[in-house]
């Protein structure tokens, strides 16, 4: 069942034409869609189960656009749902029936290549691979790397904090970006970081990645660049039991090695990802690791033959070292593979996106198990072993009317991964898709507290109304503090 | 008064609602390492986190260690280095330059100060080791954000805006980070008698070279004098720093890579293991500048391109002594008797708004009278006064410390 979102403005939505009128005066020509057809290219994103049309969508090309287009809606209390690539898989650009959808393609240009200061200014909608292909041939590329990297865009992946199968060694967005050039809901433009690293002041910078959209329109964005590594190998591990493979990620790391990649896949992922791509995947295995290594040449030779030894330890039961490049392509070509792969044997799936304390896996592989028999959809899990991130896809048909048993098995899924020390999700956002879940992770003090920053940019609530909070409040009563009368609330407690 | 002094997370709870209930501003401190950053502020009572201590969890091999926000970080170094693992954004320890003892800091201290050392350029800040904590914010209210997980995205990111706040938003009470094992091996290759525009340019060729370079610096000849490592002190002229580090046989192979490839611009030397640990040391602590300590410090980041130029905008009118770090992205300077500003006014036009400049240590009655942290433009700064707002209402925590209106 789609979420419920906030009830439509029947007077926004009778003063639609105005409105359009009043857009289009900001951005002529063809700058805001309002015929249905060409809405519905925007009624949903990456996360498909859910759609709604937009009153309308602006596609502004310049930053005073931008502006004029937020102290427009602020002025008149329209709420704005900013979108990049499209390809959120949380719902993070579900439009609202009474919002603008304010679609940043448009805006698809590097601005700057800087390989002395190793880092690329680019405006938002230019494609996370956009990057890398501008400067690979020169050595350089951008590191994280979502698996939507030839569509997502660079801004929705600041907004989303994306990550990608190379977190561990090389980090998150957040740790890749220096600057960005945002427009408050005000229209007021501000500048945050640079080319320099550090920068001053509370870090809104850090705040605004991850934020979902819900606090600016990000207009520009520095990334920095790393000098492609000289080498990069990998090992395909396979292991009779997830528990030995688990056993064998945490030696690795235990042994002071932090690989480039270290994804896992578990026996029906292996089989869904070699019936498609043929990557000539062990059958026989419960259990497959991806053991990348990159950096000079000399130490990635030295590792191989170090997690080799790990791995044996650890009773792996297939063991192969990338041998040239193409095979290396050949083992990641499968996991790349996965979403589709297990697409192709099913009529529906939804990706979850809990991350857990790696320790725990054999115990949420076997439990999650449990629930999957329980509830009768099957599970496939692929892993980013490293760092404790898991994608279990649960495999059903909407048709048969299994959408509501399968969200049902995801909340269970991640209330389990939040029970034992993880989270609701490592790298594909809140959005709409568990949104009703932070409850089991934030008391409502940590919930209103983060509301209240919302509210330090965005006192109305326009910027993405139903994303990432359970309930709305209005910033009045958040703001309001509960002082008793001076009176202590734990009158037992030493006074020092 | 005495200062409060918390032993638990909620005795420290109680003393904030005391404080917020009689409107007492706070001063917060760990042990009061950095207390003189900042501008000096009115406070009613000292609030001090050094009686809540303890490593509450480490797992080495979930990279993952979390500890009390008061427990001092020679503690957790110590436990780490049994581990051979480390804070990759090695933390410096100032205290010796702000006329305090060594390895006398928090772990709280070094999150709420957002300290990071040479490694800065390619491992991050302590904003990027952050994970998660909890905390008591000026609403009298205890909160959590983040997690124990590398990878976490679930709500804003409120790790990022508690580090390098200063203790004007909340106070920590628990804080949770990222390690990272510690390499194997370090070695340093030495460049001497280059000038600040060339040693740029050999510092950003090593960068942009595939050999991993961890850490990047320029010592002019009369603070390379000051080194205790004695080929950096007999270079007699500047002397520039690469750093590799790794597994042994791909340190020496990289090495020797570095050295062919810098041969190019000056005479190279190598240093191994201990003499690199003491060169980055001292660079990480600024240790260069602890003497006189009667002279103004200030800690400038720019783009890294900009170093030369900017310390080239300043030497034409001010007598400072500088050295660079982060590949020329900082500039640490000490500036000579004589500059009523302590040279605020030439340090921050040559900066501009393209980095900040901070003063870093000063008498209280001239950070008083300058503003310690880079002025922001008017947008920025009436958001950060709104996200104050957001969580300290009433100005009881480090009221005025970084901004007179934060």
């Amino acid at each position: 069942m789609p979420p419920l979102m906030p009830a439509p403005d029947q007077a926004i939505l009778g003063r639609r034409a105005e409105i359009a009128a009043a857009l289009q005066a900001i951005v002529p020509g063809e700058g805001v869609i309002t015929a249905a057809d060409e809405l519905a290219a925007y009624e949903s994103d990456g996360l498909a189960a859910y759609r709604q049309l937009p009153m309308l969508v602006v596609l502004p090309s310049t930053v005073d656009q931008v502006a004029r287009i937020l102290r427009y809606c602020h002025d008149q209390g329209i709420k704005v749902v900013p979108r990049g690539g499209g390809t959120s898989l949380s719902g993070g650009s579900l439009p609202l029936a009474d919002g603008i959808v304010l679609a940043m393609g448009k805006f698809n240009r590097i601005l700057a290549i800087d390989y002395d200061n190793r880092c690329v200014v680019a405006q938002p909608g230019v494609t996370n691979l956009g990057i890398t292909n501008a400067v690979q041939h020169a050595g350089f590329y951008y590191a994280p790397d979502p698996s939507s990297q030839i569509a997502c865009s660079i801004g929705g992946n600041v907004a989303e904090n994306a990550g990608g199968v190379h977190c561990l060694k090389y980090g998150l967005t957040a740790n890749n970006v220096l600057g960005i050039e945002m427009v408050l809901v005000t229209g007021e433009v501000v500048r945050l970081g640079g080319k320099h690293l550090d920068s001053e002041g509370y870090d809104l910078l850090g705040v605004m990645t991850g934020s979902e959209g819900l606090l600016g329109v990000i207009t520009e964005v520095t990334v920095r660049i790393l000098r492609k590594p000289a080498t990069a190998r990998a090992l395909l591990l396979g292991f009779p039991s997830n528990e030995q493979a688990g056993d064998c990620v945490g030696a690795v790391i235990a042994e002071g090695i932090i690989p480039g990649g270290m994804e896992m896949m578990d026996r029906p992922a292996i089989h869904a990802v070699e019936d498609f791509v043929h990557a000539n995947y062990p059958l026989d295995v419960e259990s497959l690791l991806i053991v990348e290594l990159d950096g000079p040449a000399a130490e990635v030779e030295e590792l191989i033959a170090r997690v080799e030894a790990i791995a044996r330890r650890c009773g792996a039961s297939y063991l192969k070292a990338s041998g040239s490049e193409p095979e290396r392509l050949r083992f990641w070509a499968g996991r790349k593979a996965a979403f589709p792969a297990v697409g192709r044997i099913t009529p529906d799936y939804l990706c979850m996106d809990g991350t857990i304390p790696r320790a725990r896996l054999p115990e949420v592989l076997s439990r999650m198990a449990a629930l999957s028999r329980q509830c009768g959809l099957r599970i496939a899990n692929v892993f980013h072993a490293g760092d404790g991130n898991l994608h279990p896809l649960i495999l059903f048909d909407a048709n048969a009317g299994e959408l509501e048993r399968a969200e049902k098995l995801g909340a269970d899924i991640l209330r389990l991964c939040v029970e034992v020390g993880g989270v609701l999700t490592g790298e594909h956002g809140v959005g709409v898709e568990k949104r009703d879940l932070m409850p089991t992770m934030f008391t409502e003090i940590d919930l209103d507290q983060q509301m209240r920053v919302k509210c330090a940019f965005d006192p109305n609530g326009l910027l993405n109304p139903g994303k990432m909070f359970p309930t709305l409040h209005r910033c009045a009563e958040l703001g309001r503090l509960h002082v008793s009368g001076g009176r202590l609330p734990h009158p037992d407690i030493p006074r020092f | 008064m005495s200062p409060l002094r918390p032993t638990t997370a909620d005795e420290l709870l109680a003393a904030v609602k005391d404080a917020l209930a009689d409107a007492t501003p706070l001063e917060i401190l760990g042990r009061g390492t950095k207390r003189d950053i900042g501008r000096p502020f009115q406070a009613g009572r000292r609030l001090e986190t050094a009686a809540l201590t303890g490593v509450t969890l480490y797992e080495p091999g979930e990279l993952v260690l979390s500890a009390r926000a008061g427990t001092p970080m020679a503690e957790i170094e110590e436990l780490l280095k049994k581990n051979r693992q480390e804070f990759a954004f090695e933390p410096p320890d100032l205290g010796p330059l702000l006329g305090g003892e060594a390895n006398a800091q928090t772990i709280g201290g070094v999150v709420a100060g957002n300290l990071a050392g040479p490694r800065r350029l390619r491992a991050g800040a302590a904003r990027d080791h952050f994970l998660g904590f909890h905390a008591v914010s000026g609403r009298g209210e205890a909160f959590k954000s983040g997690g124990r997980v590398m990878k976490n995205v679930t709500g804003y990111d409120l790790s990022k805006l508690m580090a390098g706040s200063w203790g004007t938003l909340a106070v920590l009470s628990d804080v949770t980070m990222k390690v990272l094992p510690a390499a194997e091996k370090t070695r340093s290759v030495l460049v001497i008698g280059l000038d600040p525009d060339r040693a740029v340019r050999a510092m950003t060729a090593a960068m942009q070279s595939a050999h991993d370079v961890s850490g990047a610096a320029h010592l002019p000849a009369s603070l390379a004098a000051r080194s205790a490592v004695g080929y950096v002190a007999g270079a007699g002229a500047g002397v520039t720093a690469l750093r590799v580090e790794g597994t042994p046989g791909s340190v020496e192979w990289r090495c020797a890579e570095l050295k062919k490839q810098m041969a190019g611009f000056g005479a190279v030397e190598e240093l191994h293991s201990m003499n690199s640990a003491k060169l980055w040391r001292e660079l990480r602590d600024a240790a260069y500048l602890v003497e006189p300590q009667a002279r103004p410090v200030w800690r400038l980041s720019v783009p890294p391109q900009r170093g030369p130029a900017v310390i080239h905008s300043i030497t034409r009118i001010l007598d400072v002594a500088w050295f660079m770090d982060w590949g020329g992205g900082l500039v640490w300077l000490s500036v000579a008797p004589g500059s009523a500003d302590a040279g605020a006014g030439v340090i921050r036009d040559a900066v501009g708004n393209d980095g900040h400049a901070t003063l870093y240590r000063a008498p209280a009655d001239l950070r008083a009278q300058i503003p310690v942290f880079h002025p922001q433009p008017p947008a920025l700064a009436a958001l950060a006064e709104r996200v104050k707002d957001s969580f300290d209402p009433k100005r009881i925590l480090n009221p005025g410390r970084m901004y007179a209106r934060v």
